[in-house]
């Protein structure tokens, strides 16, 4: 059988073959450690959170849900996991794009400089970045001394929901001009020259041109970020002992926690707070879609 | 020229938005006392010392080290493989995986944790506050890096016409793998596998939640020691920084 050399079609020789589906089963044994492995630790955790959600003493039912939604304990959680997200991935998507816009139009090296700075501060997230923050900006930071004596502050709350978006906007910076930074590719430095003799001033250009060609790389972007904001842990975690009200805090502490163990009501929440991001990404899908019929 | 000045301040900003916690931290670990003053009192690498003869620290490290490195071989010795096998006999399968690998990328390691939880809490599997259990959540995390870059090669080089060419100069198949296919491999294997080491040094959600102080790895021993001096701690972070620092160097210098 030497297809392999005729175009077949790009087919793989072996198709001519009759039986050719069992003739590969020593190679299909190669792929079940892989499966048993994803299996073990990332499926059947999923589908053991998605079974159990709904899974209570009295059979099954919603009542976990109910529960969660009920009260107002877990109802701040879902405001303060929000409500922090959101303005962490706005702030630190606005900081990158005007960091990543002006990195283009600065020397090689200083543009290189840069993007191994981002790359290093990246690695500083979790339980390190908490530490670094306290010493900063801590009860007695540095820099809460500092301003302190020249009078500018009285005192940084860092412990409060400020501190823990300060602290999340700080790893959202390096992810978010990490993600832009190629998306200015895009932008064809002719479409400025051609929009100012058209008489465009540099905030019309922006307006009408620059950012709707950015807009699904913004877009795309601000889900990471949210993501990666909502299902964040150890900072908020390490920063506050626990004490700040957050939905990951909360599914940690059901189900490694020093009171009772509730991981039905955990699993319920770990639901509720994916569902969170599938809406957002549903809705950053049609506000996509949306803009590609606009730009026909 | 207006421009341009604005276009380097706002870079200079950013510059000093991303290195003033880290810069901050630095100072702070080697300096004596820092107390009511703008700029510490006496440099010394005291902490430093103090931290690096300190045998909990040491243990911790090198438990962080045993469970990634341990990982990464387990997961290089799978993933291989699969992907090689994935590629030239069931190329259909490659949509199939690349769904499936996204899967522990998109869900929060706190969700997962709840399932493994409860799981292996009991049952045959009793592997909670174990660090095997660690190594079956990293072999989670490192699988997206190692998966896609491996994919990514195997892409690059054509694997049907060097297994052919291999199989023609009369190698079995899996000698065909070893000498032809894996040292084209190298290359992106070696980038991944660092990439996925600083990462899975990094965490501290499974680290916290499955195995706790049962097996205490640098990011809860680093956790448990907040109470202690902040110069002691800002010498532990700046360690782990470095360390770090150096595995994306290392990244770098073999992605090239």
């Amino acid at each position: 059988m030497k297809t392999t050399s005729l175009p077949l079609a790009g087919k793989p020789a072996v198709q001519v073959r009759p039986r050719s589906r069992w003739r590969h089963w020593p190679a299909a044994l190669l792929l079940l450690p892989f499966f048993a492995m994803l299996i073990l630790f990332s499926l059947a955790p999923m589908a053991w959170v998605l079974i159990n959600s709904v899974h209570t003493e009295q059979g099954l039912s919603l009542a976990n849900y109910s529960d969660i939604l009920s009260s107002p304990f877990y109802r701040q959680a879902f405001d303060n996991s929000l409500r922090i997200s959101v303005w962490s991935s706005v702030i630190g998507l606005v900081i990158s794009l005007l960091g990543a816009a002006s990195l283009r139009r600065v020397s090689g090296r200083l543009r290189r400089l840069v993007v191994s700075i981002t790359n290093m501060t990246s690695n500083l997230t979790g339980v390190p970045l908490a530490f670094a923050f306290i010493i900063l900006v801590g009860t007695n930071g540095a820099l809460t001394l500092l301003l302190r004596q020249w009078g500018v502050i009285e005192d940084f709350r860092l412990y409060s929901s400020n501190g823990v978006i300060l602290i999340y906007t700080y790893f959202q910076i390096p992810l978010g001009v990490l993600l832009l930074y190629p998306a200015f590719d895009s932008l064809d430095d002719d479409w400025q020259a051609a929009a100012s003799l058209l008489g465009a001033r540099l905030w019309q250009y922006w307006r009408y041109v620059g950012l709707p060609v950015l807009a699904p790389a913004i877009l795309g972007t601000f889900i990471l970020l949210f993501a990666n904001a909502i299902g964040a842990y150890a900072s908020a975690y390490a920063l506050t002992q626990g004490n700040f009200n957050l939905i990951t805090v909360r599914i940690a502490s059901l189900v490694s926690g020093d009171i009772f163990l509730e991981p039905n009501v955990a699993a319920a929440l770990s639901v509720l707070l994916m569902l969170m991001l599938l809406l957002v990404t549903a809705v950053n899908q049609w506000l996509l879609k949306k803009g590609a019929r606009h730009a026909r | 020229m207006r421009a341009e000045l604005y276009h380097r301040s706002v870079v200079a900003v950013l510059i000093l938005l991303l290195t003033v916690p880290v810069l901050a931290t630095l100072l702070y670990s080697l300096s004596e006392h820092w107390g009511a003053t703008i700029l510490p009192d006496d440099l010394s690498l005291s902490w430093y010392l103090q931290l690096w003869q300190d045998s909990a620290f040491l243990a911790a490290f090198g438990r962080s080290l045993a469970v990634c490195l341990g990982t990464l071989l387990l997961s290089t010795l799978i993933i291989v493989p699969a992907v090689f096998v994935v590629f030239y006999r069931f190329p259909g399968l490659d949509k199939l995986m690349n769904a499936l690998i996204l899967i522990p990328f998109a869900v929060p390691p706190v969700v997962t944790s709840v399932g493994l939880l409860n799981i292996y809490a009991d049952g045959p599997l009793n592997i909670t506050g174990t660090p095997w259990i660690l190594v079956g959540c990293y072999f989670t995390i490192a699988l997206p890096f190692m998966y896609r870059s491996l994919a990514n090669s195997l892409t690059s080089i054509n694997v049907r016409d060097l297994m052919d060419a291999a199989h023609l100069l009369g190698a079995s198949t899996p000698a065909a793998f070893l000498l032809v296919i894996l040292p084209n491999l190298r290359k992106g294997l070696m980038a991944s596998l660092f990439l996925a080491f600083s990462f899975l040094l990094g965490d501290f959600v499974f680290a916290n939640l499955l195995a706790g102080s049962h097996y205490e790895t640098l990011q809860v021993y680093l956790y448990n020691m907040r109470q202690t001096s902040g110069h002691f701690t800002s010498a532990i972070v700046m360690s782990y920084f470095l360390f770090t620092l150096f595995l994306t160097w290392l990244t770098a210098r073999f992605g090239k």
